[in-house]
């Protein structure tokens, strides 16, 4: 058995920083467990810019992003193993892991920071007619095979889906000398960011279908085409709009799941709607000892919030480990009215810091006001040119605001048009 | 005449609205920061976008390294761009920031590396 003060399980942007944290605060021993062949998580393959902007000040791309962690990590003493799958943490703070050079291994932790990041969904979740040709495949596995692997995996693409990851690759393939035909997503907005729709697709002049879905798959070994259709308000294919579009590729970029096995295994308890552990302030889960944090606790959009958060873990977790995290009376946070959920889900009233609540909307707002409450009081109000679901906003509660509630108060935050 | 963009300079991306009389730009509104400002102009302009890809590179650990431009090129160059860093191939060891093709079309822009490859 091996001995650490902190485990951190993932060494992708949030564990890294999350561990870069933790020890700034002064804790000695501190491992961080990656099943890649080196640190960095996803970011490695996302070879665009745009990272960093709000934390370093300049635009990166994903490698230089995670390169500058990569090189903090590197001047400190935090241990690293990199091919290291983590196969589970106890309830006792145990976490086991296996790698080929040193076998099963265990590491016994005061605290752990669970920073396994997300994955995308895959095709088996959706349900689209047809048998399965090659050509079918996540936006992040032609992402990888595009930009890691050099390797182009079609000439004609279909993407359903207009999450960034799809966004991004239409842009990747058509500068590749793909012809991109068309992008088409379920709901009445896009699920990516503004700026992609505009970089990546209308500067090509792809097509974005709004309300309409892939309803059917054609060709036996490779894929040939998809028939397309518009769907109701219901999301139900609409009879007689079907479409016949000619591809050997279809991308799907319909969502991200956090990563959660090991948490659900160690009994963490998971928020419904981010499908992420309940984490509060500190992004402590309800076991003591354990943090989350990135986008095994949320799925975000940009990776600057994603440093933050896990600096935020990483303070928590060295706290823990000093015996300096305060107990106190912890209130629900609640997300109502067009607010889909709130992270942290649980808050500190006798905290002494302002702390801010992040959360997504479930659909598009324009000139709406984010409001929030707390027995009957409005904390505050403010109006947002725009609100969308692609886009993570937040709302900052005082330890003004903090000193005046009670335990059975409740802090919500909803949207008034 | 007005013009609404959505700035694309980082990933808040800011709705802007730009007055145009006589083609010249007379207002900037709705940007958060200064760079929304510069972009708008530009965009009624001369539209620049930033280029990422990837080069092929020899006694790699993987095929290709990833590049960017070093500074936003004609959005109309950008075709251009790709058709010359895909004809590239560079030597590993690669560290970030190094030059891979220097003044790409004289448009005074380098293409440079955005990660690490030691090399085989
Ligand atoms: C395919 C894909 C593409 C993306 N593209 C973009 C993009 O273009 N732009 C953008 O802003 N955001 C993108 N994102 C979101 C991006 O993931 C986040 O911004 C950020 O990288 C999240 O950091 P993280 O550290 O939480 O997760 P990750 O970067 O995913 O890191 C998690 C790490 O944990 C490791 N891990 C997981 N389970 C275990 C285990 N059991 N044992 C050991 N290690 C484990 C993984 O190998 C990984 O390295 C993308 C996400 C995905 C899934
Ligand atoms: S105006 Fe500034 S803050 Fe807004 S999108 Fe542009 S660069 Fe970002």
């Amino acid at each position: 058995m091996l001995n650490y003060d902190l485990v951190v399980v993932g060494g992708g942007p949030a564990g890294m920083a999350a561990a870069l944290k933790a020890k700034e605060e002064g804790v000695e021993k501190i491992v961080i467990l990656e099943r890649a062949e080196t640190l960095g998580g996803i970011l490695e393959q996302c070879i665009h810019t745009g990272f960093g902007l709000h934390y370093f000040g300049e635009e990166l791309s994903g490698p230089e992003y995670a390169g500058r962690f990569i090189e903090l990590v590197e001047k400190t003493d935090i241990d690293v193993f990199t091919d290291t799958m983590v196969l589970n943490v106890s309830d006792d703070n145990v976490v086991t892991a296996v790698n080929n050079n040193d076998g099963l291994m265990q590491f016994k932790a005061i605290a752990v920071v669970l920073a396994m990041g997300c994955r995308e969904r895959p095709r088996g979740a959706l349900s689209i007619a047809g048998s399965r040709p090659a050509g079918i495949m996540t936006a992040g596995t032609a992402q990888k095979y595009v930009n890691i692997d050099g390797y182009m995996p079609g000439k004609k693409v279909v993407i359903l889906g207009s999450g960034d990851i799809g966004l991004i690759m239409a842009r990747r393939m058509t500068l590749e000398g793909a012809e991109v035909k068309v992008v088409c997503e379920l709901m009445p907005y896009s699920g990516g960011l503004t700026r992609n729709i505009v970089q990546c697709l209308d500067d090509f002049g792809i097509p974005l279908r709004l309300s309409c879905t892939v309803v059917k798959t054609h060709g036996k070994d490779r894929l040939e085409g998809v028939t397309i259709a518009r769907v109701d308000e219901k999301l139900q294919p609409i009879p007689g709009t079907e479409e016949y579009i000619e591809c050997d590729t279809l991308l799907l970029s319909v969502g991200l799941i956090p990563e959660n096995e090991l948490s659900k295994d160690v009994g963490v308890e998971l928020d419904r709607v981010t499908s992420g552990p309940v984490v509060d302030e500190y992004r402590e889960t309800l076991k003591p000892g354990i943090f989350a944090c990135g986008n095994v606790l949320q799925v975000h959009d940009l990776v600057d919030y994603v440093t933050e958060e896990s600096q935020i873990a990483g303070k928590g977790a060295a706290d823990y480990i000093f015996g300096k995290k305060k107990g106190g009376t912890f209130i629900n946070t609640k997300g109502v009215d067009g607010v889909r959920y709130i992270v942290p889900q649980r808050v500190n009233i006798e905290g002494d810091e302002n702390l801010k609540l992040y959360f997504r909307v479930g659909q598009v707002y324009m000139g709406a006001k984010v409001v929030v409450e707390c027995d009957g009081e409005v904390l505050s109000s403010r109006k947002k040119v725009k609100l969308a679901p692609g886009e993570m906003e937040n709302v900052v509660i005082t330890a003004e605001m903090l000193k005046k509630m009670n335990e059975n108060s409740e802090i919500t935050v909803r949207i008034e048009e | 005449m007005k013009k609404n963009l959505i700035c694309v300079s980082c990933p808040l991306g800011c709705p802007i609205e730009v007055e145009i009389e006589n083609g010249e730009v007379i207002s900037v509104t709705g940007n958060t920061c200064k760079r929304g400002d510069a972009y708008a102009r530009a965009e009624i302009t001369n539209p620049v976008r930033s280029l990422t890809t990837s080069v092929k590179v020899e006694n790699g650990v993987h095929p290709v390294v990833p590049v960017k431009s070093s500074g936003p090129v004609p959005k109309d160059k950008m075709f251009e761009c790709m058709s010359v860093i895909n004809s590239a191939t560079i030597k590993a060891p690669v560290k970030i920031g190094d030059v891979v093709i220097e003044n790409i079309l004289g448009l005074g822009v380098d293409i440079v590396a955005t990660n690490f490859d030691a090399g085989i």
